[in-house]
């Protein structure tokens, strides 16, 4: 659960607020040399060109053939199915379908949890309260639940839809975090300044508010993207996903259901869940160099530790 | 006493909305749900006098305004008329969970608090000695998050069970085959043991790595904080610096960010107990979508929501105990 430890880490006032501005360009050009920020960018670029490129690449994926659970060969990279149908391809357009459930329903939510973290903690008063409410009431019921039951009563299934469902139940976590942010820095300085010479309300919030959380809704639109392509494996792998769209999620739906375990056929289960948990970690350590970033106290700590007792203490 | 008020509040508040969007859900079903229930009801038994109107008004679609469809909706759930289930005419939908739920609670529960346990305990060791082995573990928690539960179980599946060594069962909660009676003897409590193992590991690799991830960070931070370089001047034992000063304060967020992670570790579950065949609550779930059993789906929805309602008020009133602060502010 790193995506709510994370968030609420985040969450603590004061503490990713300080050196936002100052000497950013320089630590993200030192950050550059982290080799944890280049492996996660090369993750996700790597599925992002898989997605977008790959499928005119491959051949039908839903074209059946005679070659049953063939084991992986040059022929058929990754194997074939139950019905001989080529896992390689299968798996190259499921990460398209995948990347734009994640990015469509990580924007969406993104979008809402800054319009209701922003006004409410810029607003104040009884408007705060009430999102403040809305979003804690958003966060503690169960997700995945509620779409299960919400996707099998209405039976929609469309790739639209599915974003739509995932965005309004998973936006609330990220609101809360931008609405400590923006009542933290709602009273500083330069806003009161603008605040005193005039500005309109709108143009304080874009202008002098928004920008200052630019990083931590990036790193929120990270961890939406990949609840949202959880979300949607999971409930794709319990079968109520649209049954010929292909995702990563649906692949193991299938996969499981044709006794792929049974059969031995690890060629064809492992590899949908080895792309979500990889792509998951790439936006993870993304993020987690961006925390580096945003979080001095992390880097601080870092250059007092040769000179510290502690790293031998507490042996126990 | 305050706080506790606030706290009982907003559960309360919570527990109302969950009702109400129990309520207002089925009206997105289409076409008539309750003549679709009672043809498939009748299909598979005599349907008992009243279960239509237990129907009608379960699903909100009373009699009257919206306000008393939704007054005879509240009554009927007070009164526990949840309707029956079709997956498993004819019996109630109460009884039906009734018979779940504890091999849920029991599962995710124990799991949860090993994970909990555990993942607190490492990150507050990772975060104490920087630069250490334990530290060099950090990187590949973040895979393990990013992983479906449901997946790291097909995995263990095939591994453990299936394919490559056989010494774990293939799923199930016991071994239904023998002449083994559910309760509190021993030949059941071993064999549901035995069964329990490869779900509950499966809960605990996938969590552990947000708890020692979020309990690391806050650690690094409480660290540079003035009381902890206080403590140190004063020379007090380390272990003590570490477990009383740093750790404690430490596990704060962890423990209010339980909200949210216990929301992961439930729907996890669902697709877990589904891979496991689990007899439990979230299996029923899935089970009843296969069959459009919608009293069953509403009736498991209730009972999740509030249970997971109900453990973060726990929580609550725990953080409320160990985090003084929180008593007398707010």
């Amino acid at each position: 659960m790193s995506v709510p430890n994370l968030l609420t880490a985040a969450a603590e006032p004061g503490q990713a607020d300080p050196g936002v501005g100052e000497g950013l360009a320089s630590k993200i050009r030192e950050n550059l040399r982290s080799p944890r920020l280049v492996a996660g960018a090369a993750i996700v670029g790597f599925f992002i060109l898989l997605g977008v490129i790959g499928p005119f690449f491959v051949r039908d994926p839903n074209a059946i053939t005679t070659a049953i659970y063939a084991r992986p060969s040059a022929a058929h990279w990754l194997g074939t199915t139950s019905i001989g149908q080529d896992v390689f391809a299968q798996l190259v357009v499921s990460t398209r379908a995948s990347l734009e459930i994640g990015v469509g329903a990580g924007l969406l939510a993104t979008l809402v949890s800054v319009i209701i973290g922003i006004s409410g903690g810029y607003a104040g008063g009884i408007i705060d309260e009430g999102l403040s409410l809305l979003s804690n009431v958003v966060l503690v019921i169960p997700t995945l639940p509620l779409v299960i039951v919400i996707l099998a009563f209405t039976k929609a299934n469309s790739l639209s839809a599915l974003i739509v469902i995932i965005a309004l139940t998973s936006w609330a976590a990220s609101a809360r975090v931008l609405r400590a942010q923006t009542l933290s820095v709602r009273n500083r300085e330069y806003v009161l300044a603008a605040r005193a010479s005039g500005e309109r309300t709108w143009r304080i919030v874009f202008v002098e508010i928004l920008p200052n959380e630019l990083p931590v809704i990036v790193s929120n639109l990270l961890f939406a993207m990949i609840f949202a392509i959880l979300t949607q494996a999971t409930f794709a792998f319990i079968g109520l996903g649209d049954p010929t769209l292909l995702t990563w999620g649906n692949m193991l739906n299938i996969a499981y259901n044709a006794e792929a375990l049974s059969s031995g056929a690890w060629w064809w289960f492992i590899p949908p869940g080895a792309c979500i948990a990889l792509f998951g970690m790439g936006l993870a350590l993304i993020n987690f160099s961006l925390d580096q970033l945003l979080n001095p106290r992390l880097q601080v700590y870092r250059a007092r530790k040769p000179a510290s007792g502690r790293p031998t203490a507490g042996q126990a | 006493m305050r706080y506790l008020l606030r706290k009982l509040g907003f559960y309360l508040i919570a527990a109302w909305v969950a009702l109400t969007l129990n309520f207002l859900l089925p009206q997105l079903i289409p076409g008539n749900p309750v003549e679709v229930l009672l043809t498939k009801m009748s299909q598979a038994g005599p349907v008992p006098v009243g279960e239509q109107q237990v129907l009608t008004r379960l699903l909100g679609l009373g009699s009257g305004n919206i306000f008393d469809k939704y007054w005879q909706y509240v009554d009927g759930v007070a009164h526990l008329r949840l309707g029956l289930s079709i997956s498993n005419f004819p019996t109630p939908v109460s009884a039906e969970i009734g018979s779940s739920i504890y091999w849920t609670l029991v599962l995710v529960g124990t799991a949860t608090v090993i994970s909990f346990l555990l993942g607190i305990t490492l990150g507050a060791l990772a975060g104490w000695k920087r630069g250490s082995r334990l530290e060099a573990i950090i990187p590949s928690t973040t895979l393990l998050t990013a992983m479906p539960y449901f997946w790291l179980a097909l995995i263990l599946l095939f591994v453990f069970a299936t394919n490559i060594w056989h010494v774990f069962p293939q799923g199930q909660g016991y071994n239904y085959d023998s002449a083994i009676t559910v309760g509190w003897n021993a030949p059941f409590i071993a064999s549901a043991a035995q069964h329990a193992i490869l779900p509950a590991l499966t809960i605990v690799i996938s969590s552990v790595g947000g708890w020692l991830l979020g309990m690391r960070n806050m650690m690094v931070s409480t660290l540079s904080d003035d009381y902890v370089v206080a403590a140190e001047a004063k020379g007090l034992r380390p272990r003590r610096i570490m477990i009383g000063y740093a750790a404690r304060n430490a596990v704060l967020p962890s423990v209010s960010g339980f909200a949210i992670s216990l929301g992961f570790v439930v729907s996890g579950a669902i697709a877990l107990e589904y891979v496991f065949s689990y007899p439990g609550i979230g299996y029923q779930l899935v089970t009843a979508v296969g069959n459009d059993d919608y009293p069953l789906m509403q009736g498991i929805f209730l009972v999740i929501t509030l249970a997971v309602l109900g453990a973060n008020l726990l929580v609550d009133l725990l953080h409320g105990f160990i985090d003084p602060r929180t008593r007398l502010s707010r």
